[in-house]
């Protein structure tokens, strides 16, 4: 029997092959240093395709004009052009075949976003026409009076 | 004269040792480790943030929670916006409630437990709105901090949780002088704005970006020269959030006050 | 519900994903961990520097070291969001992170103890299964025993004099190589802390050396403490069995016995803990006088908010007046209780106002953060969060250290 001292390290090595053997089958492939180096790119290089999988919600004006060309031209001829479509329709998806309609928000909150007066002026708030929304008709839904394709024409439609 | 013992022992110690390629000892490539960080990608994303001309509408929130399915009702967010009321005493009065999902449409500052402080119009000195998102730093803490390497910098230079790997240690939430992570309340690891990277990759804009009706936020491409938020970046007056850290923002700021925290 | 909305209340401005994300299991860590660096530290005064009058201690302090060892490790998993992952750390650390490190630096420590631990406790091994072997009618249970003080032999049945004076000579190799690898574990968390530079209050260079120091005294005062308790059912033991066996030590002399060694572990907890409250009342003094631009509102987390659990119980009850039982002539046994209880509680206090007062305010700079603590387990989150997952914490090493006892013995005199 040789030296009995060196008995734990055996041990002690056993356990360390243990653990490398397992890094053999639990590390993914692709996982490992990538281009910002070790510091900054040290991960699991299939990551990056799973999160441009993700779904597309909101697919923008340039997507709902294919069918609503007459809503797209009334809307970018007026103040609120720079408004996407799906602020108040909600996110396209895959409309029209899933959802096949839309739910438009008519909440009198969604205009209050921009023209609940606040006294703000050193702010682009204050460019904005607002209104107290607690005084200015409480119980009416905006759309009754102003049309938001084209609020220009709010006095025509009253 | 080899023993049956001694035998045993050696052809136990080859076996082991021949069923364990090197591979297993690597932990990484020392080439790779040396590897150029500064490597010119074809992108790389930058945002461009205008206070002057954001309103406080919250769509941009809105829209992100949707987006990146966020819970709508849980109070976190990928990104929000801040509003800031310097009265006439010279104090500052910051909220965002509910990380301005729902805008501002009152004047009364929330200071918390459900407590709002009202402020009269004409005590106002200043007052704006400063958006908030990840800052995607060339130097993110958060990925220098995370012990497995569910956190990472693309080439492209926008910085990615990996939910199948992270194990929702929270030292990426800790280090972040930003505020920007959180824990996801449906798949509980961390989480955070980034750049709705499935859009982008696309040629599309972020969420944000496409839902905000006032050019106060913009995506760009600042290896690119010709591209719009580029130049503004390097011709204009522009500002970061939190140098002192050294984190080199990625998202610039323009009309930034001594007040923004 | 968003992680940490449960037990967060926020006042002013507060970023809106800002929670206390990490709450007591945080707190427990590095306590844990300070126990187990501490107990080893105090086993190793004496097989390394041959501080004589710890040789009572040594053994023990040895073993309680071990037995805290799992329950270091403990508080982490119940903290993390996908403990099932927590092997990951192992797979692919990433060590510009300060966490990485852990389970490398925590596997070599406990390599260590436990070898420490075979040296120490080999002619135990040897013996008892050499004794078993003689039992002419083995039931079951002898027969497991015999096979686990085997394998525990390791195959190495020699006890001659000349093999145990090996086996001493590694113990006190293993002892001196474990203090720094034991001051590592520890002042390594001082260093996950240390180095969040998000983190205004726990920002400094000094934050791993202040741990290792109230470390080291925390371990210290709980292996007095355990080591009064157990002295004390030995004496009732003792008292009982002397009625058969006359020859057993009286109560007196082991209570003399016993005082002596108090007496003089108490004067090296003394010694760290001067350096402790040196260090950190030095950080404290630095931060006041460069008053940089976090310090307006560490000021008021400091002086204000935290005031009673930093200055009452941590420095006043924690350090102060257990420096005074200490120092006082003529210790007793009641008063040296007394003082490690109240040590144990500064220290824990000096971890809760770490962890928790630096997450006493926003990183805006601009609110504050309060924290209440769940107290009653309505779910999975409150336990592992809350109260008694922290107990659970706090218990096990009791449990596994009356384990371990039966296979190490502590208190076996013919060792």
């Amino acid at each position: 029997m040789k030296n009995h001292v060196w008995r734990p390290l055996y041990v002690a090595l056993a356990i360390v092959l243990l653990i490398l053997t397992a890094r053999l089958f639990l590390v993914p492939e692709d996982f490992g240093v990538h281009e910002r180096g070790y510091m900054y790119g040290w991960y699991r290089k299939g990551n990056e395709a799973e999160w441009r999988a993700v779904k597309v919600k909101y697919r923008t004006a340039a997507y709902c004009k294919e069918c609503h060309a007459k809503e797209y031209d009334a809307i970018k001829g007026s103040p609120h052009s720079r408004i996407m479509c799906e602020n108040c329709h909600g996110p396209a998806l895959d409309h029209p075949d899933d959802p096949p309609t839309l739910t438009i928000d008519r909440h009198r909150s969604l205009c209050a976003r921009c023209h609940a007066l606040l006294p703000y002026k050193t702010s682009g708030r204050s460019d904005i026409r607002g209104i107290n929304i607690e005084t200015h008709h409480p119980e009416a839904e905006c759309v009754l009076c102003h049309w938001p394709h084209n609020p220009k024409a709010e006095g025509k439609s009253l | 004269m080899i023993d049956r013992r001694t035998f045993c022992k050696k052809s136990m110690l080859l076996v082991g040792g021949l069923a364990l390629p090197l591979a297993a000892f690597e932990l990484f490539d020392p080439r790779k480790l040396l590897a150029d960080k500064s490597d010119p990608a074809k992108e790389r994303w930058v945002f461009l943030v205008d206070t002057e001309k954001c309103v406080g509408c919250g769509y941009c929130v809105h829209a992100c929670k949707v987006e990146n399915e966020i819970p709508y009702e849980a109070n976190v967010t990928r990104t929000w916006v801040e509003r800031y009321v310097v009265t006439k005493d010279g104090k500052s009065h910051i909220d965002s409630p509910k990380g301005g999902r729902d805008g501002f449409t009152a004047g009364r500052i929330e200071i918390g437990e459900g407590k709002h402080e009202e402020i009269r119009g004409e005590d106002v000195n200043k007052a704006f709105f400063v958006p908030k998102l990840c800052n995607q730093c060339e130097n993110p803490p958060c990925v220098q901090v995370c012990p497995v390497g569910a956190t990472y910098a693309t080439a492209d230079g926008v910085v990615l949780v990996d939910r199948k790997w992270c194990i929702g240690c929270g030292y990426c939430i800790m280090g972040c002088p930003y505020g920007v992570r959180f824990f996801h309340p449906v798949y509980h690891v961390a989480e955070k704005c980034n750049f709705c990277y499935h859009r982008i990759t696309k040629g599309m804009k972020t969420a944000c970006v496409d839902a905000c009706a006032f050019d106060a936020r913009r995506i760009g491409n600042i290896n690119d020269p010709a591209d719009p938020v580029t130049r503004i970046i390097v011709t204009e007056r522009v500002s970061i959030l939190k140098e002192e850290y050294g984190t080199k923002p990625q998202v610039y700021y323009l009309g930034l006050s001594k007040e923004v925290k | 519900m968003v992680h940490g909305e449960l037990w967060t209340v926020k006042e002013y401005f507060v970023y809106p994903n800002e929670y206390i994300y990490w709450t007591i299991q945080i707190v427990m860590y590095p306590f844990m961990t300070g126990l187990v660096a501490g107990a080893f530290v105090l086993s190793s005064l004496y097989h390394v520097f041959g501080v004589k009058q710890l040789k009572g201690i040594a053994r023990f302090s040895l073993v309680f070291s071990f037995a805290l060892l799992p329950v270091a490790m403990m508080p982490l998993l119940m903290h993390l969001l996908q403990p099932q992952r927590g092997i990951e750390v192992m797979m692919t650390p990433h060590f510009t992170s300060a966490i990485a490190a852990f389970g490398i630096v925590f596997t070599t420590y406990g390599m260590i103890v436990a070898s420490e631990l075979w040296f120490v406790y080999r002619q135990h091994f040897v013996e008892t299964a050499l004794e078993l072997r003689q039992a002419s009618e083995p039931t079951l249970a002898l027969r497991l025993r015999l096979l686990l003080f085997t394998a525990l032999t390791l195959g190495a049945w020699d006890v001659s004099e000349h093999a145990l004076e090996k086996d001493e000579r590694a113990v006190r190799v293993l002892a001196g190589a474990g203090i720094p690898v034991a001051c590592f574990l520890h002042g390594y968390a001082g260093f996950i802390f240390g180095s969040v530079k998000a983190n205004a209050l726990w920002m400094t260079p000094l934050m791993p050396v202040i741990f290792i120091c109230s470390a080291v005294v925390s371990g210290i005062a709980l292996c007095i403490i355990t080591y009064i308790v157990t002295m004390e059912l030995r004496k009732l033991l003792v008292a009982w069995r002397r009625k058969q066996e006359p020859g057993l030590p009286s109560t007196e002399e082991l209570k003399s016995a016993e005082i002596q060694v108090v007496t003089i572990t108490a004067r090296y907890l003394i010694m760290f803990l001067v350096f402790a409250i040196t260090l950190e009342l030095l950080d404290l003094v630095f931060r006041g006088y460069t008053a940089v631009k976090s310090w307006d509102i560490l000021r008021s987390v400091i002086y204000g908010k935290d005031f009673v659990s930093i200055f009452v119980i941590q420095y006043g009850l924690g350090n102060l007046v257990p420096f005074i039982l200490f120092l006082l002539p003529r210790l007793t046994i009641r008063r040296a209780v007394a003082g490690t209880l109240l040590v144990l509680l500064g220290v824990f206090m000096m971890r809760w106002n770490v962890v928790i007062g630096g997450q006493a305010f926003s990183s805006s700079f601009s609110g504050f953060m309060h924290y209440h603590l769940p107290i009653w387990p309505h779910s999975l989150e409150t336990f592992k969060e809350g109260f008694f997952g922290a107990l659970t914490v706090a218990v096990t090493p009791f449990v596994l250290f009356w384990f371990i006892n039966k296979v190490l013995p502590v208190f076996k005199e013919s060792h």
